[in-house]
């Protein structure tokens, strides 16, 4: 199953090396990982896109990630309301002519071409991971040069409905 | 008031290195052994630990791992972290190995390595090497240096981590320039690690969970790890054992947890362990692990392993918890605390004399068993033997493969922090290093290393530490003329193919050792031996003793790799 998980970390030289090292030891698949900067400045916020058998194995990842001396907190958000986003940019092979074309299957996904060469267009897109795959999708047949991704980063909605309980593992018992 | 200066000599300003203070923060965490060796890259660091000879004894062994292996076993049988310093590059990379033993052991070391300068970081510089990045997975923690006011900081939290908690080991890396230069800034050790807390309260409500099930259970048993020890809480785990009547089986690392020779004791579980600890562990109805990670030696194929139980855990480590075994009822926490705990929450158990007497028939009808052939030895023998005339008080380290098996399963443990082996790692060359350490930690106590004539090849050149130090260590070598727990494992999966497991040219231990001016001696049967025994453990210096066993010896009864605990082959004659 693909879950999304957060870990605030203090922000300290090794301190990506020691969290990637360790998923890749314990054999679990990133597909994206994103990090960055918050609002308190010795404290980063990384996103983990990764994919597990079963919760157990989703145990034991945020319970290794928590055991890291400098990761401060880590919560699993998937099942959370969250806000979640991803940023693209799309190089797609362009005649001059199918440039109005083009512009009309990227308005619906609020993409935009930030830049135009002789042969090439770039599309900057931004949303959620669904959308931006389904841009890729369109855009595919017209031949993409380059694609880069940012994978996806994400926080809790201000509001959560109050029925589901946060999974969030401390190193307290729950 | 005016200080007065004779003219021509003005008041001079002292200013501290960054080596000066780290030997400052050494004195402060009270240290008194280092384990090390030096090169360039820490010359300023060995300048000033010269400088400060007086605070400490410094072991030069001579071999970076000889060194990390003595600071584990000092630190096993201490209680106390073990320090170790090397130089950058190769002396760091030597230090790799016992680096990872002590990870997986839970061994506190705090390690410092030296570096190139910051200048030349990632030039590919002489000696350089990226400790951090090799280091990383292996330790608990580490740090480069960056700045040398950071350094009194760095060294406090590196002691602090390596001994809290789940104990393991913690590199501090420091570049050249930050040892040798003077430190201009100001400075304080103060800490905060928010995303650290060691110290965890076991939750009652599963602690009343626990006592609830106990009051039911039938076939209660306890597996003791090497975290009761870690603990200190042998002492409590005996009067939770007898308050209620539980069967102790222990771990390999756990042995002394429990006493070995106390009607409780069923002996050491997994793939070496008693037929009657690993039957229990098959057979019971709850299963309550104190301080162990159910590593796969011990739990064998998990589909067999406690099938019908409750499993109850109870660790510091709460990633341990569930981690190869689905558990029941989770208890991060301390062992002490749980178990001093649960001593209030846990009033009574079933009645459960039926299991007792089934465990104590099993204890009857398969004892541990080896064939005495009366003139020649056998290792069992030699350990028992050993054990009989140290009246089993002896601190105990083992090097790796069928001796330490048999070390394990013949030396009955009574007493906690008296027996150091490789239990996760499994690494050859620890045992005899990891002697000396012990000896240095408890000067008066009679200190053994069981080794092989393998193991003890990889890193015997520390027999001139014992020299130097008059150290009284036994070095008892195991010596069967092979890679023993390899050439069982060819006989009995791959046909008898010895494939490079017959040692068939080794040196002359006895000269080997006299030319490191110990005393040697070699016997090859049994007369000889007991005759020898006296005067190897009243003599008050260093013994190599190369015993000559029969080869052909196999460690039984064994749960071939694949197989559950209930399917033991060699449990009779
Ligand atoms: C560093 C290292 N290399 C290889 C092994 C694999 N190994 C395990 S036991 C063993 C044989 C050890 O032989 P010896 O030291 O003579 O002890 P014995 O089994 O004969 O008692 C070997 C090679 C190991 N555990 N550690
Ligand atoms: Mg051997």
């Amino acid at each position: 199953m693909r879950r999304i998980i957060t870990a605030t970390v203090q922000n300290r030289s090794g301190v990506l090396n020691r969290i990637t090292g360790l998923l890749q030891k314990r054999q679990f698949n990133i597909e994206s990982i994103s990090v960055g900067r918050t609002e308190t400045d010795s404290i980063s916020k990384m996103t983990l896109v990764v994919e597990v058998e079963d919760n157990q194995k989703l145990e034991q990842l945020t319970k290794q990630l928590n055991k890291q001396i400098d990761v401060l907190k880590v919560t699993d958000i998937t099942d959370k309301a969250i806000v979640a986003r991803e940023l693209a940019l799309i190089k797609v092979v362009s005649a001059g002519q199918l440039r109005n074309e083009l512009q009309g299957i990227i308005e619906p996904f609020r993409a935009t071409i930030i830049d135009v060469s002789k042969d090439s267009l770039s599309i900057q897109v931004t949303g959620k991971p669904e959308k931006i795959e389904a841009l890729i999708e369109l855009l595919r047949p017209y031949g993409i040069k380059e694609l880069a991704r940012t994978g996806m980063t994400a926080f809790l909605r201000g509001h959560q409905p109050q029925t589901t309980e946060l999974p969030s593992y401390s190193l307290l018992n729950r | 008031m005016k200080v007065q200066t004779k003219p021509g000599t003005a008041p001079r300003i002292e200013t501290k290195t960054g080596a000066d203070l780290l030997v400052e923060s050494l004195i402060k965490e009270k240290v008194d052994i280092l384990f090390g060796y030096p090169g360039g890259a820490v010359l300023p660091i060995y300048d000033a630990i010269y400088k400060a000879r007086e605070s400490f004894t410094h072991i030069l062994t001579r071999h970076e791992q000889g060194a990390i292996h003595a600071a584990e076993g000092y630190a096993r049988v201490s209680g106390k972290p073990g320090v170790v310093i090397a130089t950058s590059g190769p002396g760091a990379t030597n230090l790799v190995t016992g680096i990872a033993d002590a990870m997986i052991d839970s061994l506190p070391l705090v390690i410092f390595t030296g570096q190139v300068a910051r200048g030349v970081i990632g030039t590919d510089a002489f000696q350089e090497a990226d400790v951090m990045g090799i280091t990383t997975p292996i330790t608990k923690h580490n740090y480069q240096v960056q700045h040398v006011s950071d350094l009194p900081r760095i060294v406090k939290e590196a002691f602090h981590i390596a001994s809290t908690g789940r104990p393991g080991p913690v590199v501090v890396d420091i570049p050249k320039d930050i040892s040798a230069n003077p430190c201009k800034d100001e400075y304080e050790d103060d800490f905060h690690l928010p995303g650290y807390q060691p110290n965890i309260k076991p939750n009652p409500l599963q602690l009343k969970k626990l006592a609830n099930v106990l009051e039911t259970a039938e076939k209660p048993v306890i597996l003791a790890g090497a975290g009761v020890m870690f603990g200190s809480a042998s002492e409590e785990l005996r009067t939770f054992a007898e308050k209620h009547s539980l069967p102790v089986a222990t771990t390999l690392l756990g042995l002394g947890s429990f006493p070995g020779g106390h009607p409780l004791a069923l002996g050491m579980a997994g793939m070496h362990g008693t037929f009657t600890a690993n039957r229990a562990l098959y057979e019971c109805d709850l299963l309550i692990n104190i301080g162990a990670r159910f590593d796969d030696r011990l739990t064998g194929n998990l589909q067999h392993f406690a099938p019908s139980a409750t499993v109850a855990h109870i660790d510091i480590d709460p990633a341990e918890i569930g981690k190869n075994v689905t558990t029941h009822i989770p208890v991060v926490s301390d062992s002490k605390a749980a178990l001093q705990a649960l001593s209030f929450h846990a009033e009574s158990s079933a009645e459960h004399d039926e299991w007792l007497q089934h465990l104590s028939g099993y204890q009857q009808e398969n004892p541990l068993w080896y064939k005495n052939p009366v003139k020649e030895m056998v290792p069992q023998w030699v350990i028992e033997a050993v054990h009989k005339i140290t009246n089993g008080n002896a601190i105990v380290t083992t090097d790796v493969g069928q001796h330490q098996m048999w070390a394990a399963q013949y030396y009955a443990f009574e007493e906690p922090d008296r027996w150091v082996t490789s239990g996760g790692l499994g690494t050859m060359g620890f045992g005899f290093p990891a002697a000396i350490g012990a000896q240095l930690a408890k000067p008066e106590e009679t200190v053994i290393a069981f080794v092989g004539d393998g193991g003890f090849q990889m890193t015997l050149q520390e027999l001139s530490v014992l020299q130097e130090r008059r150290l009284p260590v036994k070095v008892i070598i195991v010596n069967n003329g092979a890679l023993g727990m390899v050439r069982q494992w060819q006989e009995t999966f791959y046909e008898e193919r010895y494939s490079e497991s017959l040692l068939q040219i080794q040196p002359d231990f006895v000269k080997l050792a006299d030319s490191y001016g110990i005393r040697g001696y070699r016997v090859d049967n049994q007369e000889d031996f007991l005759d020898l025994l006296p005067e190897v453990f009243s003599y008050n210096g260093p013994v190599v003793l190369d015993c000559r066993v029969l080869q052909q010896e196999n460690v039984y009864p064994m749960i071939a790799p694949g197989k559950g605990l209930h399917q033991m082959i060699g449990v009779k004659p």
